[in-house]
């Protein structure tokens, strides 16, 4: 039995241009889609501008997608002739910025769309990594165990109800006391709430981190699953946000849309060029504002000392407080001798041993006990 | 597809975008679109953002356009119900219970509730916008707590029982991007990203809202912070630091400052980060030089 609506004719094209969006992994709910019709039909339509300006406005793509967005609405209502594409020429000595989401691939088109929405074409063809499946060690399940209770906490702006604390509950005192003919037996009290504080972890994906790089992304995973306000980017001659990815329950999968995100595995290092892009998005500086921030990185730089120098500073101002953790340091008795490290020295507040996932897990969860 | 009543007069993104600048602000194509849109679906409309690039002001803007008067939550880390919706009265309850006695009296009356802007906007949707200033400030709690809010225009209190506007209040959001604001909350609404204006709507915006400066100072004005905003500076100017670097400049002159010199002594208003203006300060010469040419 066949109840299917029938769409008018003239409305086809704009359901296919949202099925071609979700096909290319835009989240565009059926309300969307609604108001989406209802917008083009409030404005006439008179000419391709109203219909792009309605899909922006209904549809929402996120900024960082936008380029992507324009290109797919190009191809559905002006055809492929209207295409240019930008030169995308690969640059080794800039760092860029790379957002999850896959900005910077390619559309899918309308017919391969349906076959996979999930595979998609790289433009870039830099190293992909893959990671052999190890089982989970044991200062990971450490990690893991621990973490809730044990990382760095702060206290919030909101209020619980407590046995004692320092503001009176006013509404539950009244409540109470209304029972009792307004008479105030007991006085309710309220405390502030106790938040995790946010946890920032920079990992070093050079070539000369290579042999870790694998367990330190492991590591990230852990982080995420068990603090659910961390935020993990990984950085060589790019910096790539890898948070969203490490949310996946599963490890595997998990760190495999990792390694297809990050396309600089094993490369140079430009330490401070990728710290100045992170500070520049806003959004992404405001992440290291009062967080415990952990870098891991052997601070082997190929770029300039004075970035480098000036980026970590402004780090340290930002972040309630900053870990370098490098697989150089190996005793309690570590004098930095790299020219990076002996740069930064004084803006860091640990510069400890991070060679190992259990020296990296001991440190982490060491940071809740320090004093704010 | 009816128009709410909210826009009669106003019947498409242009009459709108004229509205708008008949109360001094520019809105571009795009953001009167979906202003237009956001009105007539009787949707709330979402600005998203740099700080500075005239979120808020789109915000008054549209009130003044609509003849309402503006309501603003400015959102904060903890923001919970009490302080968007309602709070009681507590002193007056307690109050009224001593001095009732006997009597029986019900103290979740009108008399102690204190109206908060949500609550407030609810209960007069046809005389008021509400702005909801940088929600990507509160945190995930109060964002859900909006989203029902947003979704069936009702608020509950316990107490009395529950509040429904009787149309869709006007709404306009703003956010900053600091976090991910959760999808359903984008779904919600009619989305914009305001970007920074062009070099020559910004110009005309601080001709616009500064008077006393000439054009050629403003088009100098517009070109160095336009190569400001391409620096990593922590705070980029925004557009009311482009008109204020403007106006102060100006003032300089006036008092017989020459010209770069002028630009350059009146920076504090335009960067307000020491970090930031000891990070330009070796190529400020040259680029104010190369503005005021």
């Amino acid at each position: 039995m066949s109840t299917e609506l029938q769409l008018p004719r003239a409305a086809r094209i704009f359901i296919s241009f949202v099925a071609l969006l979700r096909a290319n992994g835009f989240a565009v709910a059926p309300e969307q889609t609604t108001a989406f019709l209802a917008a083009i039909e409030l404005l006439g339509p008179r000419d391709l501008r109203d219909i792009r300006q309605s899909a922006l406005a209904t549809l929402a793509p996120p900024p960082e997608r936008r380029a992507t967005f324009d290109r797919l609405f190009d191809l559905h209502f002006r055809g492929g002739e209207a295409i240019e594409h930008a030169d995308d020429g690969e640059d080794d000595e800039t760092v860029r910025l790379q957002e999850e989401g896959r900005g910077d691939e390619e559309p899918l088109l309308s017919d391969e769309a349906n076959e996979s929405g999930l595979t998609a074409t790289r433009t870039e063809a830099l190293v992909e990594r893959r990671f052999a499946q190890l089982s989970t060690s044991d200062p990971l399940r450490r990690l893991a165990r621990e973490a809730p209770r044990r990382l760095p906490r702060r206290r919030g702006h909101r209020r619980m109800r407590a046995r004692r604390g320092p503001f009176a509950d006013l509404r539950r005192t009244l409540r109470d006391s209304v029972r009792s003919d307004g008479e105030i037996l007991r006085l309710g009290h309220l405390k502030r709430r106790q938040r995790p504080r946010k946890i920032l972890l920079l990992i070093d994906v050079s070539g000369s981190m290579k042999s870790r790089t694998e367990e330190n992304m492991k590591l990230a995973h852990v982080l995420v699953q068990a603090a659910p306000n961390a935020e993990v980017f990984t950085f060589g001659t790019r910096l790539t946000r890898v948070t969203r990815a490490l949310r996946l329950k599963r490890r595997e999968q998990a760190l495999s849309a990792a390694a297809h995100l990050v396309s600089d595995w094993d490369g140079g290092t430009r330490i401070g060029d990728a710290l100045q892009a992170f500070l520049a998005v806003p959004r992404f500086g405001g992440y290291a504002r009062g967080a415990a921030v952990v870098i891991v990185s052997d601070g082997l730089e190929r770029g300039e000392l004075d970035a480098l120098r000036d980026a970590v500073a402004k780090l340290s101002w930002r972040a309630w407080r900053l870990s370098w953790l490098t697989p150089l340091a190996t005793g309690p008795g570590f004098r930095p001798q790299t020219e990076a490290l002996v740069a930064i020295e004084r803006f860091v507040d640990d510069l400890v041993d991070g060679g190992s996932s259990a020296s990296i897990v001991a440190h982490v969860l060491a940071l809740g006990r320090r004093a704010a | 597809m009816a128009v709410r009543s909210n826009i009669v007069g106003i019947d498409s993104p242009e009459a709108l975008e004229k509205a708008l600048r008949a109360a001094y602000y520019l809105a571009d194509e795009g953001l009167a679109t979906a202003a237009y849109l956001g009105l007539a679906l009787g949707k709330p409309l979402l600005l998203e953002g740099a700080p500075g690039v005239g979120k808020t002001e789109a915000a008054k803007a549209i009130a003044a356009v609509l003849g309402r008067q503006l309501i603003r939550l400015q959102c904060y880390e903890g923001i919970d119900a009490s302080a968007a919706l309602y709070e009681w009265n507590y002193p007056r309850q307690m109050l009224a219970i001593r001095q009732a006695g006997d009597d029986s009296i019900d103290i979740y009356g009108e008399t102690f509730l204190i109206e908060r802007p949500m609550l407030a906007a609810l209960r007069a949707p046809d005389s008021t916008v509400l702005l909801i200033d940088e929600i990507d400030r509160a945190d995930q709690e109060f964002e859900a707590f909006l989203l029902e809010f947003l979704s069936d225009f009702q608020i509950s209190i316990p107490e009395r029982g529950t509040v429904r506007a009787a149309e869709r209040p006007v709404v306009v959001l703003t956010s900053n991007r600091t976090r991910d604001l959760h999808e359903a909350l984008r779904r919600r609404c009619v989305y914009h990203w305001i970007d920074y204006p062009t070099a020559e709507r910004e110009a005309r915006i601080i001709m616009m809202r500064a008077s006393s400066v000439a054009e050629a100072t403003a088009r100098a004005v517009v070109a160095a912070v336009e190569k400001l905003r391409r620096e990593p500076l922590s705070k980029a100017p925004g557009i009311a630091e482009a008109v204020d670097w403007a106006e102060a400049a100006t003032l300089l002159n006036k008092g017989g400052a020459r010209w770069p010199d002028a630009f350059k002594r009146s920076i504090g208003v335009a960067l307000k980060d020491e970090e930031d203006l000891h990070f330009v300060a070796p190529r400020l010469d040259a680029m104010l030089a190369e503005a005021t040419a």
